[in-house]
C-alpha cells in the first residue's frame, strides 16, 4: 500500500525498494545536473564581452562554477546553476566593471 | 590438525587462516589477546594483512567499514564498552551492506564496571542488522568465524560471532583445525558489491536520504536480512560437506521424547548438557535447545523444535531491564505465540557479570520446572533469577 | 605548479547543481582543491554542510569516489581507505597510484572528529586533510564549536544581555597538528586563489599526513551578503586576524606579509555576527580583539624567525 499516485510514482526517480542500489550507493554521477539551482536566483549577473580582460577572477571564485570558460577565456554565465550570488560581480577589479547584478526577472 | 587454543587463541588462528586484507581493531578485555595475537602474526610476516591500530572502538569499525567500501575484507574484534562505542556504526555498517566480520567476546555492560561474561553487550546491539551467532566453545568459534565471512560476503550483511568471556575466551580446548589452503578455497576471494578505490568508476557513498526514499532502502535492507538464514544454512551445510564438521542453527540435545527443556546461548550449553545427562540417568526426561543463531530470528527452527514441548525454561545471561523478562523469553514467546501448542515458558536470568553457573543449578531448574506441571498457568512465577543473593 | 592555464581545462569535479547557500565559501573551497589536486583521488567527508549539500539521493556533486559514513569519524575513514589501498596494492589488485583527501568542517575536524583526527595523523596514513573552516556547526544551524573566534555570535554562544557571545577565544588547530610533527601543514583562504592551489600541490608532493585549514566564511552564519564572501576572507588575511602560512619539515614560513595591516574592525563591521560588539557597552571587547590578533600574529613572526634559522 503507498499514498503515493501513480503519476507520482512515475515522477518519482523510486519505483519500488526492489531496485534500488544497496546501501544508497549513488552511480549516476551526472543526474545532480537536473537540480537547475539557476531558478533560485533573485539578482542575476549580466557579463560583458567588450569589457571582459579574462583576468579570471569571477571563475575562481564562483561557488557553482557557473563561469563559461572556452579556450582559455570568458564566453558567459552558465544561467541553469547561477544562483545570484554577486561574488563574480563584486570580484571583478572596479575599474573594469565587466559583470554588474540586475534584477532577476521572472 | 589437533591443536590446544583458548577460545582468543581458536579466533586469531581463524583469523590467521582467513588472512583478511584488513585488520582495524582497539585492545579491550577479554578480547585483547585476539588483537595482540593477531599482531604478532603481522609481526612476523605469516601473513598480509593491514593492521591498524586505531584509537578507539568506534575507529575501529569505521576503518573497517571504509575498508571492505574499499574493495577489501575488514574484520575485527571488542567486547563490552568497546561494542557499545561502536554502536552508532554497526548501525552503518549494516545499512551499507558491508560483509565484515566482527568477533565479540561477550562481557557485560557498565555500570558498574565488570569485565566478566554475560550476553548484554551482543545483546545490546540486536536491532543493528548484524547477523549474531553465538558460539558454545573455540571449536564453534573456530568453525563459525571461518563461515562468517562467507556467510557475510553471501548475504552482505555484517556478521557478529560471539564467545562467551574469560570462560571461553581463556580457557585451554582441544580443537580441530582445518590446513591454510582449506580455509582460503571454502572462503574464496572477497568480491565487492562495489568500490570506491575504482576511480574509474567512482562512486558516492552514504549519501543523505530524504523521507521520499529512506525507507525503501530500509525495506531493501530487512529484505537482505530476512534472505540471511538461507545463507546461513547453505553455508553450514557447505561446511559439513567439505570437512563433515556439523554447525547447528538450533541444536538439540536428548530433546527427542523431552516434554520439559531448557534453551540457552553460549557456554552455559556445555553446563547445561551435563545437568541433562546426570537427570537423564535419574530417570527424567529433560533436554536442552542451544540455540546458536540469535539474528535473524529462526523463527521456523523453535516452531519446530519447541512443538512437543511442554515445559521450557528461558535462561538468559542477561537481565533487559524491560519490566517482563529478558530479550530471549520475550522473542520466543513472540515466535510461539500464534502456534496451536504452546510451552509454559519461565525466564531464568543467571551469570551476570560472570556470576557462575553450575551443573547443579541448571539440574535444580529442570526439577523446579518439572513441578510445574500440574500447576496453573496464571499461578506460576515467570521470572526467575538463579543464585542471586 | 599548475598555471592559472592549466586549471581553467580541468574538469570540473564538483559539479554544479549542489544546493549550498548561494556565495558559499566552503563549496568554494572543494572545488578550488579538487582543481589544483593531483589524480586519480578517493575521497571521505564527515556529516556536515559538505556532505548534505552535495550528497542528497540520489544527486551527488562529487565526480571522484566520495565516502560519508558518520560525523566524527572523517579521518578513521579515510586511514582504513588507504590501508585497503596500501594492501590491494602490495597484493597487485591495484597499480595506480590513487591520492586521499578528507574534507572536514571545523565541526568533524576540531571537536568531535579531533580524536580521529589525531589518531590518523599518528599512524602516518597517507592522506591530506583540509578543514573547511566556517567557525561554527553551521548545517546544524550556526552553533559555537572550538573553532569560533572569541565574541562571536552563535545560537550556542549568543550575545544576550550578560555575555557577549562566545568566551573562550578559538583552538589553533594548526598548532595542535603541527605537534604531531606533521611534514606539512599550511593555512590559506579562498580569496587566495593561487596560494590555496600551490599549498595543495605542496601538500600532495609530500606521503603525508599532510594538513590544510582552509578559512570559509559562510553568508549565513557569519551575517554578511553572499556577494562579500571573497572580500571578507581577503580581509581576514589583510587584518592579520587568519596569517597565510605553512610549516614545512619543522620550519614556519609566512607566506603573506600585508605591508599596510587593517585593524581588525574592518573585518568586524562586515559580519553580522560581530555587530554587537560595536555597541558602546562592548567598545572594550573591540579592543581586546584587536590585542588578541596582534598578539597571536607577534607569536606566529617570532616562530618563522627562529625555525627559519
Amino acid at each position: 500500500m503507498s499514498s503515493y499516485s501513480n503519476e507520482e510514482k512515475k515522477e518519482c526517480f523510486i519505483i519500488s525498494w526492489k531496485n534500488l542500489t544497496q546501501g544508497a550507493l549513488i552511480r549516476d554521477l551526472k543526474r545532480i545536473r537536473e537540480n537547475k539551482t539557476g531558478s533560485w536566483r533573485s539578482l542575476k549577473p549580466i557579463w560583458n564581452k567588450e569589457k571582459c580582460i579574462n583576468c579570471y577572477r569571477c571563475w575562481m571564485h564562483c561557488p557553482d562554477a557557473a563561469i563559461i570558460i572556452k579556450n582559455d577565456k570568458v564566453v558567459g554565465i552558465n544561467y541553469d546553476y547561477c544562483k545570484g550570488c554577486g561574488i563574480c560581480a563584486h570580484e571583478c577589479p572596479r575599474k573594469i566593471q565587466a559583470i554588474i547584478m540586475v534584477r532577476e526577472e521572472k | 590438525m589437533i591443536l590446544a587454543k583458548t577460545g582468543n587463541e581458536a579466533i586469531a588462528y581463524a583469523m590467521k587462516q582467513i588472512n583478511p586484507d584488513v585488520v582495524a581493531a582497539y585492545p579491550i578485555t577479554p578480547s585483547t589477546e585476539i588483537v595482540q595475537i593477531f599482531s604478532s602474526y603481522v609481526a612476523d610476516g605469516v601473513i598480509d594483512t593491514e593492521f591498524v591500530a586505531v584509537e578507539s572502538e568506534h575507529s575501529a569499525m569505521s576503518a573497517c567499514i571504509a575498508a571492505a567500501a574499499s574493495g577489501a575484507r575488514a574484520m575485527t574484534a571488542t567486547s563490552s564498552q568497546g561494542l557499545a562505542l561502536m554502536h552508532e556504526m554497526l548501525f552503518i555498517a549494516s545499512g551499507l551492506r558491508l560483509p565484515i566480520v566482527l568477533c565479540v567476546v561477550n562481557r557485560s555492560l557498565s555500570s558498574p564496571l565488570n569485565i566478566h561474561c554475560d550476553h548484554t553487550d551482543s545483546i545490546a546491539s540486536r536491532d543493528s542488522g548484524w547477523i549474531q551467532i553465538f558460539c558454545e566453545d573455540a571449536q564453534e568459534a573456530y568453525d563459525t568465524t571461518i563461515c562468517a565471512v562467507k556467510i557475510a560476503e553471501k548475504a552482505f550483511l555484517p556478521v557478529m560471532v560471539t564467545i562467551d568471556g574469560f570462560i571461553i575466551s581463556h580457557c585451554m580446548q582441544k580443537i580441530e583445525v582445518l590446513s591454510d589452503e582449506e580455509v582460503k578455497s571454502f572462503i574464496g576471494e572477497y568480491k565487492p558489491n562495489y568500490n570506491l578505490l575504482d576511480v574509474d568508476n567512482p562512486i558516492t557513498l552514504g549519501p543523505a536520504c530524504l523521507p521520499d526514499s529512506f525507507f525503501e532502502h530500509k525495506r531493501a535492507q530487512a529484505e537482505a536480512m530476512n534472505q540471511a538464514l538461507n545463507y546461513i544454512e547453505e553455508v553450514f551445510k557447505e561446511y559439513k560437506e567439505r570437512f563433515n564438521r556439523e554447525l547447528f542453527i538450533l541444536e538439540e540435545y536428548q530433546t527427542n521424547d523431552a516434554e520439559t527443556a531448557v534453551i540457552c546461548m553460549g557456554s552455559t550449553a556445555g553446563t547445561a548438557k551435563i545437568a541433562v545427562d546426570s537427570l537423564r540417568n535419574k530417570g527424567y526426561k529433560v533436554g536442552l535447545f542451544k540455540l546458536r543463531v540469535f539474528r535473524p530470528i529462526v523463527a521456523k527452527y523453535l516452531q519446530r523444535a519447541l512443538k512437543n514441548v511442554k515445559i521450557l525454561g528461558i535462561l538468559e545471561r542477561m537481565e533487559g531491564l524491560s519490566a517482563f523478562g529478558g530479550p530471549l523469553f520475550n522473542e520466543i514467546r513472540s515466535v510461539l505465540y500464534d502456534e496451536v501448542q504452546r510451552p509454559l515458558t519461565i525466564s531464568y536470568v543467571y551469570g551476570l557479570g560472570g556470576r557462575e553457573i553450575t551443573p547443579e543449578e541448571i539440574e535444580e531448574v529442570f526439577l523446579e520446572l518439572l513441578s510445574l506441571k500440574d500447576k496453573k498457568r496464571e499461578d506460576i512465577e515467570k521470572f526467575k533469577y538463579i543464585n542471586v543473593r | 605548479m599548475k598555471n592559472i592555464k592549466d586549471l581553467l581545462k580541468e574538469e570540473e569535479l564538483f559539479s554544479s547543481g549542489h544546493r549550498a547557500c548561494a556565495g558559499c565559501g566552503e563549496v568554494l573551497a572543494v572545488r578550488q582543491v579538487l582543481l589544483a589536486s593531483k589524480k586519480p583521488i578517493a575521497c571521505a567527508m564527515p556529516t556536515g554542510c559538505l556532505e548534505i549539500v552535495s550528497t542528497i539521493f540520489p544527486h551527488t556533486a562529487w565526480q571522484v569516489s566520495m565516502f560519508h559514513s558518520a560525523f566524527e569519524n572523517a579521518a578513521a575513514t579515510i586511514s582504513g581507505m588507504e590501508a585497503a589501498y596500501r594492501v590491494l596494492s602490495r597484493k597487485g589488485k591495484i597499480n595506480k597510484k590513487i591520492y586521499f583527501i578528507v574534507f572536514g568542517g571545523d565541526g568533524g575536524t576540531y571537536d568531535i572528529g579531533f580524536q580521529a583526527l589525531s589518531g590518523a595523523i599518528e599512524r602516518r596514513h597517507s592522506f591530506l586533510y583540509v578543514c573547511t573552516d566556517n567557525q561554527a556547526y553551521m548545517n546544524t544551524g550556526i552553533q559555537r564549536s572550538s573553532a569560533t573566534p572569541q565574541f562571536a555570535h552563535t545560537t550556542t554562544s549568543p550575545k544576550g544581555e550578560k555575555l557577549p557571545g562566545k568566551l573562550q577565544p578559538r583552538k589553533d588547530i594548526m598548532e595542535i597538528v603541527i605537534a604531531h610533527e606533521v611534514p606539512y601543514a599550511a593555512q590559506t583562504t579562498v580569496a587566495f586563489f593561487h596560494d590555496l592551489i600551490r599549498k595543495v600541490e605542496k601538500a600532495q608532493s609530500y606521503e603525508g599526513p599532510t594538513f590544510i585549514n582552509i578559512l570559509v566564511p559562510c553568508p549565513l552564519g557569519w551575517g554578511h551578503l553572499p556577494s562579500l564572501t571573497i572580500e571578507i576572507s581577503r580581509l581576514a588575511v589583510e587584518t592579520n586576524f587568519w596569517p597565510l602560512y605553512e610549516y614545512e619539515n619543522g620550519v614556519y614560513r609566512l607566506n603573506y606579509r600585508p605591508s599596510e595591516p587593517k585593524p581588525i574592525i574592518e573585518w568586524l563591521k562586515l559580519q553580522g555576527r560581530f555587530a554587537h560588539l560595536f555597541e558602546e557597552k562592548n567598545k572594550h571587547l573591540l579592543e581586546e580583539f584587536q590585542r588578541y590578533v596582534d598578539e597571536k600574529y607577534q607569536k606566529l613572526l617570532k616562530k618563522c624567525e627562529v625555525s627559519g634559522k
